[in-house]
């Protein structure tokens, strides 16, 4: 079965580079503006999705398998990364009762 | 319908499924805009020939990752009252310091060439399971197997953590 990728329809690389870009940096943002700490995880999920796609977008391109299994392992991290840190988050505010990341600040005192 | 402007449009809703996340003041609002956009994510995968990294993307991301995360929430109970607030001066430089890392990602790659790799056999079925599991259990063993590890660890770590019992912590 032969496809016919998106690359051949005009779609140029540069799109997806861009794309990934753009959704990383509103992840980076996110990070920066929200203090809700389960939000600032998933503005990290989301900068991890920009690498997949394109992770994925290469793959395509160079239409080589490679990329998408590094996509497997990148959800492998991901997945371990969010239990772990949500049930670190559990704990905190079972201690401060607050999700606020800027009152976790008592190593400070 | 041209399949540039399907690709364009599915650009322009990831993008702006991705700044509702951050906009929302809501968190569980925020979840289902993450949730949106992972759908949106998948969608592009498909476009791109990954139709096995998409099923996998929705059932993962959307399905476990993001379930778990809505459950956080149900448990912490968090409401819009006390989400905490961020001033006007942390807004506004963060979203400089943002657009200025965007800014540099793009001047970086506005003219870069990404070549293709000599002496590589492309696959034109290179995103169906039946490759990328060949590629899993062959090339990447080694790796594959690390990663059961970490799980094991993180499986633990979180059982450890989340445990009420306060004597295993301190």
């Amino acid at each position: 079965m032969i496809l016919s990728t998106v690359f051949e329809a005009g779609i140029s690389i540069q799109y997806y580079v861009i794309l990934s870009a753009i959704l990383f940096s509103i992840g980076v943002i996110g990070v920066l503006i929200r203090k809700n700490a389960i939000v600032l995880l998933m503005c990290i999920e989301l900068m991890l999705n920009a690498a997949n796609l394109l992770l994925v977008a290469f793959s395509s391109y160079f239409e080589q398998s490679d990329g998408q299994v590094f996509v497997f392992f990148i959800m492998v991290v991901a997945a371990a990364e969010a239990t772990v840190g949500l049930s670190i988050l559990i704990m905190a505010y079972r201690n401060i009762r607050t999700v606020d990341v800027s009152l976790f600040n008592q190593l400070k005192d | 319908m041209s399949i540039d402007l399907i690709i364009y449009l599915l650009g322009g809703l990831t993008i702006g499924s991705a700044l509702m996340v951050i906009i929302s003041k809501h968190p569980v609002r925020s979840v289902l805009y993450l949730i949106l956009t992972f759908f949106l994510i998948s969608a592009n995968y498909i476009m791109l020939n990954a139709q096995f990294v998409a099923i996998v993307n929705i059932i993962v991301y959307a399905g476990a990752i993001m379930v778990l995360f809505l459950f956080v929430l149900m448990l912490l109970n968090l409401s819009k009252e006390n989400e905490p607030k961020t001033s006007l001066l942390v807004k506004v430089s963060a979203l400089i310091s943002g657009s200025l890392l965007l800014l540099v990602l793009l001047a970086v790659f506005k003219d870069a060439s990404f070549l293709s790799i000599e002496n590589e056999v492309s696959n034109p079925n290179h995103g169906l399971v039946q490759n990328l599991g060949k590629l899993l259990f062959t090339k990447y063993v080694l790796p594959f197997e690390v990663s059961s590890i970490l799980f094991i660890a993180a499986m633990v770590g979180a059982v450890l953590l989340a445990k009420r019992d306060k004597n295993i912590i301190e």
